[in-house]
């Protein structure tokens, strides 16, 4: 009990400490770009409507989730088969390593020539981004499938689907959760900057327009609200991260133990 | 079998080429939106005669190098300084999961309003991205420090300044590397994706200009050297990484016994 309030007090104590220095430090604050917490936080609940969660966050939201799946089954698919045929990944190896070098935002002007500023626009460009880490970490991790459990699988007849699903896909995911975090952050920056460019709608399009409209205190808020989603996003991907390598901590916790 | 995969893979690359010559060529996407290889080529060629592209080169190279610099050394001063302190890594550890993940790009609007399209509003963004990489990895690299070493070192009487210096940087210095391997790469793109949306002075701006106005093959060619870029810059951090650590096992590889 009194372990897990100290926790707590730990947990607490220095956001609480810099929250309040923010305050007391931008209290008295006249200067337009640094408005006082208690405006932002004033401002919150009037710019932040559910007809606005609705309106904008909602479809920011949706694109990120279409583009960041479509990137993920996209990204394992290929990466199974170029990790699994060591002439194919031979062949694709400097290729894939330019693709992923090209930094993803500059990727939202060639789209939009393709796709024109639409949702289909956002999504692509979110998927062309996160594919890369996804693909390669999933070719590194299909790659370094334990060779005794390979020929174990092999001696006792297991093939095909079944092979892929419990041996390769399933020693290689520590490293496809790997790819799949690296890739949440690139296609959050991605679903911002493709909203920025050219939208009606979406969280980036409206931090924008405060931005514009010298609408300090909105832009603040707007800022909050990406800093919140950017941290719900990633709760949410360890809590479905633990579950689904819960057996990967395990075993390594148990090898640390008796090493 | 060296030779072979890299044999192999240029292949690989030619076919690429070769795949983004023809398929314009042949009218199966408009030219107008995916020129073939050699215009693309050409107007590389074009860029490289240009002395405002190497002006924005340097640009870029100034804004990543920068930030890079000081988000590494604050990265790795807060790092050691929040996991040598009693109670502050517990203390530190709810706000760092907080701020880490805020996307970067969040802070466009502020760093707008605040630099314009100055310098600092770059290094504002790259170095808010990349700082996070390197104290990430300097709190594991500390994590990993073997406690009976720690130990050895008290008992021989080392003071807190000694044990750092030869106790827990040895063991942290590998995942320093790999953080500021990752924080050069995330560097690149804070750096890049702010002068393209911000508009301040640099490649980034020239591909937002290129864009606007219908110079395609000269985008394609700037988009070309942006991903050139990075991968000297991923084969470059590989190198001073084998370099750093050349005496580390990961590197040495396994010394048969």
């Amino acid at each position: 009990m009194r372990g897990l309030l100290l926790r707590l007090v730990f947990a607490v104590a220095l956001p609480a400490l810099l929250v309040t220095v923010w305050w007391v430090a931008s209290a008295g604050s006249t200067d337009v770009y640094w408005p006082p917490l208690r405006t932002i936080l004033a401002a919150f609940p009037d710019v932040w409507t559910a007809q606005r969660l609705r309106s904008d966050v909602l479809p920011s939201v949706l694109r990120l989730a279409g583009g960041y799946a479509l990137a993920a089954a996209l990204g394992v698919a290929l990466g199974t088969v170029i990790g699994s045929y060591p002439r194919v990944r031979a062949v694709c190896e400097p290729v894939l390593e330019f693709l992923r070098a090209v930094p993803p935002p500059v990727l939202v002007p060639v789209i939009m020539l393709f796709a024109g500023i639409g949702d289909t626009m956002k999504v692509m460009v979110i998927a062309a981004g996160c594919v890369w880490p996804v693909l390669l970490n999933t070719v590194e991790g299909v790659r370094a499938v334990d060779p005794v459990m390979a020929e174990t699988a092999r001696s006792y007849g297991i093939t095909g689907v079944a092979r892929l699903r419990n041996l390769v896909l399933r020693s290689a995911s520590p490293q496809i959760f790997a790819g799949l975090r690296q890739a949440l952050s690139i296609g959050i920056i991605l679903m911002v900057i493709s909203e920025m460019f050219a939208a009606s709608n979406g969280l980036g399009f409206t931090i924008v327009q405060f931005q514009r409209g010298f609408a300090i205190p909105d832009m603040w808020t707007g800022i909050l609200v990406l800093g919140l989603l950017g941290f719900l996003l990633s709760v949410v991907f360890r809590s479905v991260e633990r579950r689904a390598l819960g057996w990967y901590h395990g075993l390594r916790a148990s090898a640390r133990r008796s090493p | 079998m060296r030779g072979v995969n890299a044999a192999l893979g240029a292949a690989g690359l030619a076919a690429f080429l070769a795949l983004g010559e023809a398929v314009p060529r042949l009218g199966l996407v408009e030219e107008t939106y995916f020129p073939p290889t050699s215009r693309i080529a050409e107007a590389l060629a074009d860029e490289t005669g240009d002395s405002a592209f190497w002006t924005a080169l340097g640009d870029t190279l100034t804004g990543w190098a920068l930030g890079l610099a000081i988000a590494s050394c604050a990265g790795i001063v807060v790092g050691v300084l929040i996991s040598v302190v009693p109670y502050l890594r517990a203390a530190t550890a709810s706000t760092i999961e907080f701020l880490r993940p805020i996307p970067s790009v969040a802070l466009i609007p502020l760093a707008v309003l605040l630099y314009g399209t100055e310098l600092r509003s770059v290094l504002l963004l790259v170095v808010y991205a990349s700082f996070w990489q390197v104290l990430i990895q300097v709190l594991y690299g500390v994590q990993d420090v073997d406690p009976v070493a720690d130990e050895t070192a008290r008992s021989y009487g080392l003071g807190t300044w000694a044990r750092i210096r030869h106790v827990l940087w040895p063991t942290a210095l590998p995942y320093v590397m790999t953080g500021v391997r990752l924080a050069a790469a995330v560097a690149l793109i804070l750096a890049i994706t702010s002068e393209l949306v911000i508009g301040a002075p640099g490649l980034g701006k020239r591909i937002g200009v290129a864009q606007t106005s219908q110079a395609v093959p000269e985008m394609y060619a700037l988009i070309v050297v942006t991903g050139l870029l990075g991968l000297l810059i991923n084969v470059g951090a590989r190198t001073v990484e084998r370099r750093a650590l050349a005496w580390h096992q990961s590197v040495r590889g396994e010394v048969a016994v």
